[in-house]
Formats: C-alpha cells, structure tokens, sequence
C-alpha cells in the first residue's frame, strides 16, 4: 500500500463557468479517518465523486490507493467502498439481499458472503431483522447498513458523504460508535464528508476545510486549534462589573471578553495566561470561586475560518 | 458475464419484491390477452387474424412502458444507481442486466399469455384434437417479431429514461413515442402504392419487417450503451 491513500495534486473540477473544486492539493495517510468539512456547496461531493473517478478533473490529478483516477478509476472503485449522499439500499430487497449484492457484485465466494452477512449484521445488532425489506427501518439502521454494505468486501479505503446528516443526536451518536468500532476493526482508511463539526472532532485524526472549492486548511484538529484558535476560559464568581471589565479588555493577552451574570467568558491568545487575570479581578474588588478552561472546539474554529474567507 | 449475472439477479429480486401496483399491469394483461380476447375471438385467435397479430406486437410495448422505466428512472429518482456506479461494476453489464431482464420478462409475459390463450380457445372447443396457433410458422416468426419489438421498445426506453427525472415522466413520453411511432407506421403503410405492396409476397413483408427492427434494435441498443456512461449518470 502506498504511504499516501489519498494524493490531489492542483485538482480542478468545473461544471460551466462554476468552479466546484479549485486547486486542491491534500494527501491522506492511510490507516485514518480523514474528515473534509465544509458548508453545503463547497465542493466535498465532487471531490469524492473525482477521487472515486466518477468525474474527470478538468485539470490537475489525483491518485488513489496508488491509482490515477483518471486512467485506473476500474481499480480505484474495485478497492474501495462508498456510501454517497443517499444510502443507495433497495428498499424493496431484505437487508440481506441487499449485502448479499454488494458481496456479488465484488466476485466473493457464497460462503464467504453469507458468513460476511453474519458477521456485519450481528456487530450492528441487526441480524434478527435480517429478513426483513430495507423500506420498513429506521433512517438510523438504513444507515447502519449502508455503512456495513460499504466495508462489506473488505476494502482498504472508504468515502462516507455525510453519513449523519439530518439525524437526531441520540441516532448520530448511535451511528457514530458503530462507525468508530467498525472502522477500528476492519482496519481502514476514511474519507468522510461532513458539515457536522461535533462528527470531525470525535472520529476524524485529521481535517480539511473545503469554501468555494478552494481548501482553506488542512492537520490535525489539535494542531488547527493551537494554529489558528485561542484558548476559552470562563471564570465564575461575584462582583463583577463593567470597570473589571474594561480593565480586562485593555490586556494584551485577552482577544476578547464578555460579562455575563457572576461570569466571565474570555477568549485568549495562544500564550495567555489566566493568573494575571485573576489578580486583576480581585484587585478590581472582584471575587473569583472557580476557573474553567473549556478549550476552542472545531465549530468556533471553523467558524473563525468561514469569517476570514469572507474578509 | 458475472457482472452480468449479479445485475440481472438484482433486478429479477427488486422486480419480484416490487410493490403491488408492480403486478397490477401484469395481472391485467394476463387477464386481457390470455382468457378475455380468445374467448371474444376464439378460433380466430389460435388461426391468427389480423387483431390478434397486431396485439400480440403491441402488449410488450405496453409492459416495457411501465418497467424499464423503473429500472432506469426509477433507480436514479430513488438514489440507488448512484451507489451502484460507484462500485466496480462496468456500465456495459448495468445496463445490459437491467435489459435483458426486463426484456425477458415481457416477452416471457407474451408467450405465457399466448399459451394461455390457446389453453383457453382449446377448452371453449369442447372435447376433440388439440388445436394451436396456425399456421406454426406465421406464429414463430411473430414470436421473434415480438421480441424484436420489446428489445426495440427497451432500447428507446433506456434513452427516454436516461433524460427523465422521473418514472412517472419517463412512461409519459414513452406512451407519446408509442403513440408516435404507431402513427408514423401507420402513415407509412398507407403511403406505400398500392403496386409495391400487391408485388410483395407475405414472406417478403414479414422479412422487410424483421430486417427493419433488427436494424432498429441494433442502433438504439448501440445508442443505449453510448449513452449510459457513470459521468453522464453522475450529473444527471
């Protein structure tokens, strides 16, 4: 297997005069589980439909799992699995038929297919139901199914397109631990699409963020934070009010602050610190009881992002 | 040939796991053209009138109407053809399963609603020899003028439902064409001098006719497989 799985090189795709991804250059390790973020029309679904070599780039390359999508897009998709925009299960079929195909259709031998079934329907708790036709489940275990048809032939590299989107929170966090515990055990590489942030911080090792097709930034969530984010820290107590307040804003170290009741809500460069704040406060006459540092998530970060593509 | 075995098995699934309104069409057919009309026409049935002969041609077009569209249109609108192309399996067996399916079992349809017609002739004859379809060789060629005519109506169907966005819109426009071509044949034959058919032998038209749909068959299958491409499909 080659270091990369995943390697773009300047790639371009236009549709008119449209540019749905522009100059993209990313490489994804194998072995991850590489997340591409992005708002609705940024260019995340054409990318995966050039990486799977369903589009041609109208310029620049990619190659995938050591394929050209371009020449070798039959090898490509003989190697790796996909669950698109839609499940893309036949409703009308048994959630077994509906493996069973996708088994077929990758030339497995009937025996291994059907212990395949098996054993993917029983880590989904969906064995007992195995009969029954697609149409009837739930949006959550059509889902669930989806995924295991997408790892069904053993691939090295999968594409999810926003796997949760439009599920609850309990179904997404359901969907979530049943990708992370398959993933994990069958071993492979992803390329997941997502708008959801919360989904990018838990699952993903490493992100990309995609505007306009153009990616904006690409490492580790950590990395990104310390990078391009501050650090939070809220700051409980009594006694608070505007004079502490300014005082706080005039310091170097605070990139913003905001007073709430008995709180204080502070955004700080990377190398602030919270103990000259503190002695500030009470020399202010203000009285501290509990100090919490709650961190930049991916959502405030990207967020900062989108802000500074708009500029 | 194992791709195409792995399409076809998945179409006859989701064609007989359908819906149904799916059998509906079948049933009514089964009804029409296998117990109602030979017990209207009786003896003229099996001794193959010009009624019968001609709806003996135009019942798979009726059947294909309803289920290529679905293998087409039908699987783009519900999001499943995405997912297929996807996969490593090539156009070529896609489409060609999804034909010869649908192909087999409207012509299939025909020929169990002929057997059952002459089933049906026979048992309203009372007691005496067993009677079928004559002369046998005018009933042979219309069995491969009818498949002729079901892989012809398949082949347009491909391309009306490669640019339909929905089932629904595809069977209309079908139902348009059937009614065009209908039209255009029957303009042509009456356009035809009276010399040019008087000087033809019946073996002469029916040959004509033959020719004329596997040339048919060939350029639209042709067409079909041109254009049911995954980049075309990708961005529909």
């Amino acid at each position: 297997m080659p270091e990369s799985t995943i390697h773009t090189e300047h790639l371009c795709r236009s549709f008119g005069r449209i540019a749905a991804v522009d100059d993209l250059s990313i490489d994804v390790p194998s072995g991850i589980v590489f997340g591409f973020l992005g708002p609705n029309g940024a260019g995340k679904t054409t990318t995966i439909h050039l990486l799977l070599g369903l589009l041609e780039p109208t310029q620049g390359q990619a190659r995938v799992l050591g394929f050209d999508t371009r020449s070798q897009a039959d090898e490509i998709r003989a190697r790796s699995g996909a669950l698109l925009e839609f499940s893309g299960l036949y409703e009308r079929m048994s959630a077994e038929d509906n493996l069973d195909l996708y088994g077929r259709i990758y030339r497995m031998p009937g025996p291994e297919r059907k212990a395949r079934v098996k054993e993917l329907l029983t880590h989904l708790d969906l064995w007992d139901r195995r009969k029954d036709k697609v149409g009837k489940w739930s949006r959550g275990m059509k889902q669930k199914l989806a995924v295991a048809r997408a790892l069904f032939h053993h691939p090295p590299l999968i594409f999810l397109d926003e796997p949760t989107a439009g599920f609850d929170p309990v179904a997404a966090a359901a969907l979530h631990a049943d990708l992370t515990s398959l993933v994990t055990r069958e071993g492979v590489t992803v390329f997941m699409n997502t708008h959801n942030l919360a989904e990018a911080e838990k699952l993903c090792s490493q992100v990309g963020v995609i505007r306009n097709g153009k990616l904006v930034t690409i490492g580790n969530p950590k990395e990104l934070h310390s990078s391009k984010g501050g650090q939070k820290v809220e700051i409980i107590g009594r006694d608070f009010n505007e004079h502490i307040l300014t005082a706080l804003q005039a310091r170097p170290e605070v990139k913003r602050v905001e007073l709430q009741i008995n709180r204080l809500l502070f955004e700080l460069g990377a190398d602030g610190k919270v103990g000259p704040l503190v002695t500030l406060i009470i020399q202010s006459g203000g009285e501290v009881e509990e100090i919490r540092r709650t961190g930049t998530s991916l959502e405030d970060l990207f967020l900062a992002l989108m802000k500074e593509e708009n500029k | 040939m194992s791709d195409l075995r792995t399409i076809m098995w998945k179409e006859w699934k989701d064609l007989r796991s359908g819906t149904r309104s799916n059998f509906i069409l079948p049933l009514w057919i089964v009804t029409i053209m296998g117990i109602v009309l030979p017990l209207t026409f009786k003896l003229r049935w099996i001794n193959l009138d010009a009624a019968p002969i001609l709806i003996i041609l135009y019942v798979p077009f009726m059947l294909i109407t309803s289920f290529i569209g679905d293998a087409i249109a039908g699987e783009r609108e519900r999001h499943t053809l995405e997912t297929l192309i996807a996969s490593r399996i090539s156009d070529r067996a896609i489409l060609l399963g999804k034909v010869l399916v649908t192909v087999g079992f409207c012509w299939g349809m025909t020929v169990f609603c002929l057997l059952l017609g002459a089933v049906v002739v026979n048992l309203t004859q009372g007691p005496g020899p067993w009677l079928f379809y004559a002369p046998l060789n005018l009933f042979l060629v219309l069995l491969v003028l009818s498949l002729l005519t079901t892989l012809l109506a398949a082949s347009a169907g491909v391309l009306i439902s490669l640019k339909s966005a929905t089932v629904r819109q595809a069977a209309q426009t079908m139902i348009l064409g059937e009614i065009v071509l209908g039209l255009v044949v029957y303009g042509v034959v009456s356009l035809l001098p009276a010399s040019v058919t008087a000087s033809l032998t019946t073996s002469q038209i029916v040959l004509i006719i033959l020719l004329v749909l596997v040339v048919l068959d060939a350029i639209l299958l042709w067409a079909s497989l041109v254009s049911f491409r995954r980049s075309r499909l990708v961005l529909g």
